[in-house]
């Protein structure tokens, strides 16, 4: 089974690259697995569900998103396996911009919109400048010169990606990307495989459950500002 | 000049000859100032601690940065020229071979005629992918008549294909003479200032109405949009081909346009169905069925009804111009 990891800002379009790539995939008779992560809600299981590939909806409510990812990507991998995909896809948001899904030896996709803005590259950490692949979207409603300038900054933060432009509306690029999904590593289970980067640490009291602000209620891995 | 000489020069003279190393260190979050030490020092000191909350490792900044400095430097190079680019034809959706070897030139136009639907986005896009029969239409692509290198898929550097869409919005809030200079630093060009300011003069002589380098870019009217890409695309862009979807006809001069790709030696092709457009090209690709059908070469009986075209259009813009300026066309 080949696995992939697919990240990217919220609204960045990854659901709909992910589709167009299912289809091209689909037309080549293979059979799909699709695990999305979110946080509170997502509808976007249904939108897979009507493409007819096997979908599992992951939220993680009040638990950091991608520490709730790496407590079940495993799980996820198995689950895949045994349903005999071919092909499965994990889809989820990157919401800090310090986190990241990536896995090493396992091909790993960021999907970026040209809208987000030229400065967006640079603020999002390893799930983007760890990622093999970044695919920039929407590039129909912006000019050459703005997709030239944001494609030169992505290059900036990550400049051994395969950087593509890809349509999630009319699927323009997506059969060129999905012959790198063709590509990616054939796996069985993740078992003993590491992140690519390590993913941000709380552990403070108000990752229990703590509400109150104020010196005498932070207890654990706590961090100041430079006031001076 | 190689990564590794970059690596044993001092900050102060890296930072004032390669300043894009300064715009990679800063964009990962990292401080940078202009010192005796060498580059080696300066990535040998950096904290693994502050690194880890930036988000990237010692390695992975390192790679980047070699990486980032041979895609610079290949940049500063110039680019292969393209002499020809060669379709190869393949099938059509029911499977019906093309029988096909079409040549294109710099300089040339080629215009890409069919109903929607018909496959003309799927035979710029075999070109853009400089398809080797792996797209659904088998077609393959050669540049300079050889099978064509991997950089040209792949890397931002050698992007073979700059595109023209038909819808163009800006989405960054800058006066137009900023955003030329932004895409120009982007593209490491020599003499900015003189390539941003004979862009922007191009720009105004294909606009209708004219405009200011310090108007927003997001105040511009379509014609003027159109126009200022035209010229940033002729002149600043590296990429040897130009896909264009449709000029629509309206505040910006076309036939300047086209005469301003083809001076600046880019392999036009544009999808259109306006008939001025379509003669004013060296040739015609009909796209039926996922298939080129037909190839047809401007004859000259057609180039003589350009004029005419011409002459009809020229009464329209007239008429166009009457109600602008809030005249009645009782009489026409």
């Amino acid at each position: 089974m080949r696995f992939l990891t697919v990240s990217g800002p919220p609204s960045s379009g990854k659901t709909s690259v992910i589709l167009r790539v299912i289809e091209a995939l689909q037309a080549r008779q293979k059979r799909i697995g699709v695990v999305k992560f979110d946080c509170l809600l997502t509808e976007d299981d249904q939108r897979y569900a009507k493409k007819g590939v096997l979908v599992k909806k992951g939220l993680s409510g009040a638990l950091c998103p991608d520490h709730y990812f790496v407590s079940n990507i495993e799980a996820c991998v198995t689950w895949g396996h045994e349903n005999d995909c071919e092909y499965l896809i994990s889809e989820s948001a990157g919401l800090c911009n310090r986190c990241s899904p990536h896995i090493q030896e396992i091909t790993a996709i960021c999907v970026i919109d040209n809208l987000s803005g030229t400065n967006t590259p640079r603020k999002i950490g390893p799930m983007l400048k760890s990622a093999d692949i970044v695919v920039i979207t929407k590039g129909d409603i912006v000019s050459q010169a703005e997709r030239e300038v944001f494609a030169s900054r992505v290059k900036q933060v990550n400049p051994g990606a395969v950087i593509m432009h890809v349509n999630g509306i009319t699927g323009q690029g997506a059969f060129e990307l999905t012959s790198l999904f063709e590509k990616a590593s054939d796996i069985e289970t993740l078992k003993g495989r590491k992140l690519r980067f390590s993913m941000p640490a709380a552990l403070c009291s108000y990752c229990l459950g703590e509400t109150r602000i104020g010196e005498e209620y932070q207890t654990g891995n706590v961090r100041k500002m430079d006031m001076e | 000049m190689n990564y590794d000489d970059l690596l044993q020069t001092s900050m102060r003279e890296l930072l004032a000859q390669h300043p894009y190393i300064e715009d990679f260190l800063t964009s990962f979050g990292l401080q940078v100032t202009p010192v005796e030490r060498t580059l080696q020092a300066y990535l040998d000191d950096l904290d693994p601690d502050t690194l880890e909350d930036l988000g990237v490792d010692a390695e992975q900044l390192r790679d980047g940065l070699r990486e980032f400095i041979d895609g610079m430097l290949a940049l500063a190079d110039p680019m292969e020229r393209v002499q020809s680019l060669t379709i190869l034809g393949g099938r059509d959706k029911s499977g019906r071979g093309e029988d096909l070897e079409l040549t294109l030139r710099p300089g040339e136009v080629t215009c890409i005629v069919g109903p929607t639907g018909s496959g003309k986005s799927r035979l710029l896009a075999d070109i853009e992918w400089v398809a080797q029969g792996d797209t659904p239409t088998g077609r393959r692509i050669l540049i300079n008549d050889e099978v064509p290198d991997g950089k040209w898929r792949f890397s931002t550097e050698y992007k073979l294909v700059a595109q023209l869409s038909q819808n163009m919005n800006f989405v960054m809030d800058l006066s137009a003479e900023e955003f030329v200079t932004m895409h120009a630093e982007s593209r490491l060009v020599d003499e900015p200032e003189q390539k941003v300011a004979l862009i922007l003069e191009r720009a105004n002589q294909l606009a209708g109405e004219t405009f200011l380098p310090d108007t927003p870019v997001t105040s511009l009217s379509g014609g003027q949009s159109r126009a200022l890409m035209i010229a940033d695309m002729a002149i600043l862009s590296k990429s040897p081909i130009v896909l264009i979807d449709e000029i629509e006809n309206a505040g910006i001069d076309r036939k300047k346009a086209l005469e301003l790709l083809v001076r600046e030696e880019k392999i036009v092709l544009m999808a259109t169905h306006d008939p001025i457009l379509a003669l004013m090209g060296d040739r015609r690709l009909v796209v039926q069925n996922g298939g080129i059908a037909k190839v047809i070469v401007s004859s000259r009986a057609e180039r003589k009804n350009l004029a005419t075209l011409e002459a009809l259009d020229n009464r329209l813009l007239a008429l166009r111009n009457r109600i602008r300026l809030g005249e009645t066309l009782e009489e026409v």
